[in-house]
């Protein structure tokens, strides 16, 4: 029998006491599985609107929401006249429920925007977008959960409007979103002449500095950010990003506990067992090393067994009717690591104080008292 | 290299700050392979010097040798718990979720005895024991005497010069605390492990080699 299997000895006939510190980390880890990526997936999503077929972003600058941009129409007239600029696309955002579904985003956007050229077209044709007045164009998961088809009237919002098409674009916040044609969503959300952004392709992409100036100096409540500053720089982002490894980390600090107060009582109830393995030659160090090791593998079994639950229960939220599809996890190979290195950490730092009780016991005293 | 095995000059013992002497002034010389008794009633203070002979315990003052190491001396007294001394304690002492075969390795794993020589000397011992046939059993499968038995395989696996014993019969019926005992015995004769028993019951002391009378803290031989 070697050190290692004394380790798993201990934890195979101690199954209840190593349950609970496993159950404790795999609760840290899945929920910080599930929040991270939850909340990446959605920062993703909502960037990939943004990047979609552009490089710069402009909108009103110190806005702490995209929503609340407003870049009047003249600007953006005057910014896709500008020489350095290939197209200028606006979009307006806007936020509003239907019946039985609290989130429903609205992208207000010209016939020619590239993000409806390229979605695929289930019903309906492209040609046709903004061509009646009182149509909308729906993304593939708000027709399914809206049980709504072409040519149907559908409640939006405090509106009604009938169905132009269906279209799907592989991001949840957009096929569970609905397209307006920018004029119909202007006077719908009472923006009139407003985008929320403009989306701007430059000729010669090298001129992202000068046109950056040019747009600033022209209009100082504007802001353009290339699409990697804006991924980087945005607070909203940045709020989610933290807020997401707090909730995880939080989560951790559970899991870690749980861990220490596993490993504390385990060598409390062990005194005796403790002091035997010392008279039979096990140093100070091979009493902490065997304690510390239970506490590696209880972090590797939870790590495991966090990941597996992790990775189910996104399945399960990703497919929920109920979440309407906004759900894309977004899972990267750091966060895995991150998510392990926290793990461990947690866990080996909730079984330092138990592995140093442990290699001060006494071993003359300890089978004296027990 | 000494004549004697175990050295115990001058020791004093005492416990709670000194309110409560145990070992006073106390020499004890014990020679290589012999079997000695340290003979005397409850309290008297065997298991206090058996603890400091295998490093256990520290004295308050006074020398000890055991084997040429200093049992006072952190330096000394790792190694004389994984190489010198093999323990056998009343109680057992052994781990109750452990299997016979466990708790007989666990000296080996503490020293680092590579798994073929471990498990050769596994077999070794559990034949000498006649416990070969018990081998995967947990404690609670076991009578008082394969306990023992099992405690007294973990105390040699090791290979031992010294195995001190604290009342190992004392928690046995007769029958089967004679057979332990003849078994101990036995050890110092065939494979030349100093013995030294601590016990309570005279005839268990009149079949050493020699006694010495533990009384109210002081130790002495006992003449036959």
């Amino acid at each position: 029998m070697s050190f290692l299997r004394l380790i798993l000895t201990n934890l195979r006939r101690h199954r209840v006491r190593a349950f609970f510190g496993v159950a404790g980390i795999a609760f840290g880890v899945a929920a910080m599985l599930t929040v991270l990526a939850v909340v990446l997936g959605a920062i993703g999503m909502f960037r990939n609107i943004l990047e979609t077929d552009s490089q710069y972003m402009v909108f009103e600058r110190n806005v702490s929401d995209l929503f609340f941009s407003s870049v009047p129409e003249s600007n953006w007239q005057a910014v896709a006249q500008m020489p350095e600029v290939a197209s200028a696309q606006p979009v307006l955002f806007g936020i509003v429920n239907a019946p039985g579904h609290p989130v429903i985003t609205c992208f207000g956007v010209e016939a020619d925007n590239a993000r409806i050229g390229a979605a695929t077209w289930i019903v309906g044709e492209r040609a046709d977008f903004g061509r009646e007045a009182d149509m909308v164009y729906l993304g593939v998961r708000a027709a399914e959960f809206m049980e709504v088809a072409m040519g149907d009237r559908v409640e939006i919002g405090k509106g009604m409007f009938r169905v132009g098409g269906i279209l799907q674009t592989q991001n949840g916040f957009e096929d569970g979103g609905v397209f307006f044609p920018l004029g119909l969503a202007q006077q719908y959300f009472h923006r009139e002449g407003l985008a929320s952004i403009i989306s701007v392709n430059l000729k010669d992409v090298s001129e992202g500095d000068a046109f950056r100036v040019r747009v600033e100096e022209a209009f100082p409540d504007l802001v353009v950010l290339a699409n990697e500053e804006f991924a980087s720089n945005y607070s909203q982002f940045k709020i989610l990003t933290a807020t997401a490894w707090a909730v995880g980390l939080c989560a951790f600090l559970l899991g870690g506990m749980s861990v220490a107060n596993t490993m504390t009582m385990s060598v409390f109830t062990r005194i005796r067992e403790i002091a035997i393995l010392r008279v039979c030659g096990f140093s100070r160090q091979q009493a902490a090393t065997l304690i510390l090791g239970e506490g590696f593998i209880i972090a590797v079994l939870g790590v495991c067994l966090g990941l597996l639950s992790g990775f189910g229960l996104l399945l399960v939220l990703q497919h929920l009717p109920q979440l309407q599809g906004y759900i894309q996890a977004s899972v990267s190979p750091y966060m895995i690591v991150g998510i392990f290195a926290t793990a461990l950490f947690t866990s080996l730092a909730g079984s330092i104080y138990p592995a140093w009780f442990a290699s001060r016991i006494q071993p003359a005293e300890a089978l004296r008292y027990e | 290299m000494s004549e004697y095995s175990i050295t115990v000059q001058d020791v004093s013992k005492s416990f709670d700050d000194g309110r409560i002497p145990v070992l006073r002034n106390v020499d004890v010389k014990i020679r290589h392979g012999e079997r000695v008794a340290l003979w005397g009633a409850s309290g008297s203070g065997k298991t206090t010097l058996l603890n400091l002979m295998g490093g256990l315990d520290l004295p308050d003052s006074g020398h000890l040798d055991t084997y040429g190491l200093d049992p006072s001396l952190d330096a000394h007294r790792l190694q004389l718990r994984r190489e010198v001394v093999g323990f056998v304690f009343q109680l057992h002492n052994l781990i109750p979720y452990l299997t016979v075969k466990e708790n007989i390795l666990i000296p080996a794993i503490a020293l680092g005895v590579p798994h073929a020589e471990a498990e050769s000397r596994l077999k070794e011992t559990l034949e000498i024991l006649k416990m070969s046939h018990r081998i995967d059993h947990r404690m609670q499968d076991l009578s008082g005497g394969e306990r023992q038995r099992t405690a007294i395989g973990r105390a040699l696996i090791n290979r031992p010069k010294v195995l001190l014993a604290d009342e190992p019969t004392g928690a046995l019926d007769e029958a089967t605390g004679d057979v332990v005992f003849e078994l101990l015995r036995g050890l110092a004769e065939n494979i030349g492990v100093t013995v030294v028993i601590a016990t309570h019951e005279r005839r268990f002391a009149e079949a050493c080699d020699r006694i010495f009378r533990v009384h109210s803290g002081h130790v002495e031989e006992v003449v036959r």
